[in-house]
């Protein structure tokens, strides 16, 4: 008997049903839900991580993801002024920039300016936060320059002409005309910018932050270290999402704004 | 002083090897309105962006009130306030209300205090008619619309001369009337005009000069009611007899 299109694909949807179904029963059956609740969802040990994961793990993250976004941020729009610049070893530079810094990763980077340099120059970093930071900034420039300057060049080429034809220079139109709509277009790369930082700060704990100085991922870590108990990761994580997970919702809020103001 | 307020010399523009304008010469005095007619890809629109050097010619020279645009020491930004310019999109900056779109180059660039140039952006939005609309988003006006506030925004600088780049050819058909009654008191009210445009009826009763152009030169200029009713070059009469839909 043959079967036609229509009721193939529901065939095959009823399939995909009942196969799903099958394995979460061998899930609910197959794990020891006693032994894994104990291992990762401890309640003692979640007890514990409070309140310091939130007043001095959390916030040194922040502290960390802020000034790499703020670095970052300033950074890459000046990389992306120069790539759209007419003066070739300005594109040159930035092109070069952008290419090395996204092309290594983040850990190395960490590892080269963290330690490489105070090693090959006798130069030593102020403190921790900006020996943190200050690499993170470089790298996130990197990223944010390439969505930067698409945004730029995603506004339409008449505001620039309508700019100059009113006698504005090209910076003054840049900065009254330009950038401003392509922030507003940028804002949810940025943001998503912005979340992937909140993660990659948790690389920065290889250049061996201190006690005062630790953030989400080695306090969780560390917390597995004196519990012998994976919960103090699991808490570690969800801390993450409570941070992560307002802020996109943010931008889509501030997108639908946008949007009807400008509809 | 004469009175020539727009001068082009033997002015040629090429995009690669395609040239565009091939050795316009034009004079426009003072309170003249001059309205360039032609085929699409005849170089009237290059030739206007020409005369604010938003395109840079290839060759030959452009003065406007007798600074030479062209010469390489000259400071285009200052020479473009006394040339305005409206566009066939528009170009509103989105994120700015109507009144803030009249008022930017103003305070920006004229460096005038955002009282002095609320006054003058409320004249110019009333004199379009629109001073009821001053606090809207572009996004929040018709087209229509949009194109007065562009026209405001333009008038609002004091220019010298005022560019139409087919100003109403993005508009739905029922618009185009309030956009061509601005334009028209405009030109009553003594305004030096260059318009780009495929309204002959406008061409016909507004423009002092019509400019018939193709394939990059002056085919044919002279009176709207000699140029459009009495063509004397044939690719004149084609075209006219292509847009009007008679003979």
């Amino acid at each position: 008997m043959s079967l036609s299109k229509r009721q193939r694909a529901n065939l095959l949807r009823y399939f995909v049903y009942a196969a799903t179904l099958i394995a979460l029963a061998l899930l609910i059956f197959i794990v020891d839900w006693s032994k894994l609740s104990n291992a990762m969802f401890k309640w003692r040990i979640i007890k514990e991580q409070f309140p310091d994961i939130l007043t001095k793990a959390a916030r040194n993250t922040l502290i960390f993801t802020f000034f790499g976004f703020i670095g970052g941020l300033g950074l890459g729009l000046i990389l992306a002024l120069m790539r759209l610049s007419k003066v070739r070893p300005y594109r040159w530079f930035a092109a070069t920039y952008i290419e090395v810094l996204r092309g290594i990763p983040l850990l190395v980077t960490l590892l080269i300016l963290g330690f490489g340099v105070p090693i090959a120059t006798g130069w030593t970093w102020p403190n921790m936060y900006v020996q943190g930071a200050a690499p993170l900034a470089l790298v996130a420039a990197a990223y944010i320059a390439e969505t930067i300057r698409a945004g730029i060049e995603a506004v339409p080429r008449g505001q620039m002409e309508a700019a100059r034809s009113l006698g504005m220079s090209y910076s003054r139109a840049m900065i009254t005309v330009i950038i401003p709509q392509a922030f507003r277009i940028i804002l949810p790369p940025l943001t998503n910018e912005f979340v992937l930082l909140i993660k990659d700060t948790s690389l920065i704990s290889v250049l061996g932050v201190t006690e005062g100085t630790r953030d989400l991922a080695q306090f969780g870590r560390d917390g597995v270290g004196k519990f012998a108990n994976a919960t103090p990761l699991v808490v570690a994580g969800l801390v993450y999402l409570i941070l992560t997970l307002p802020l996109t919702q943010l931008v889509a809020y501030m997108e639908r704004k946008a949007k009807r103001v400008r509809r | 002083m004469s009175d020539v307020v727009v001068q082009l010399t033997e002015l040629r523009k090429s995009f690669g090897a395609n040239e565009v304008l091939r050795g316009i010469n034009l004079e426009v005095t003072r309170g003249e309105v001059v309205c360039i007619i032609g085929p699409s890809g005849s170089g009237k629109s290059t030739l206007l962006r020409c005369v604010n050097m938003l395109e840079t010619p290839t060759s030959g020279t452009v003065a406007v009130g007798g600074i030479e645009l062209t010469d390489p020491d000259c400071d285009l930004d200052a020479a473009r306030t006394s040339l305005g310019m409206v566009f066939q999109q528009f170009n509103l900056f989105p994120h700015m209300t109507a009144m803030e779109n009249v008022t930017v180059a103003l305070r920006k660039v004229l460096k005038r205090s955002r009282s002095e140039a609320e006054l003058i952006a409320g004249e110019q939005l009333a004199r379009v008619g629109l001073s009821e609309k001053a606090l809207s988003y572009p996004a929040q006006l018709s087209g229509g619309q949009q194109q007065r506030v562009a026209i405001a925004r333009a008038l609002a600088m004091g220019p010298s001369v005022m560019l139409f780049d087919e100003a109403t050819s993005a508009l739905d058909p029922e618009l185009v009337g309030d956009v061509l009654a601005v334009m028209r008191s405009l030109a009553e009210e003594g305004m030096t005009m260059l318009v780009v445009t495929h309204e002959m009826g406008f061409a016909r009763n507004v423009a002092d000069r019509v400019i018939f152009m193709d394939e990059g030169v002056i085919m044919e200029q002279g009176k709207p009611a000699d140029v459009l009713g009495n063509p004397s070059v044939d690719r004149t009469k084609k075209f006219l007899a292509s847009v009007l839909g008679t003979h």
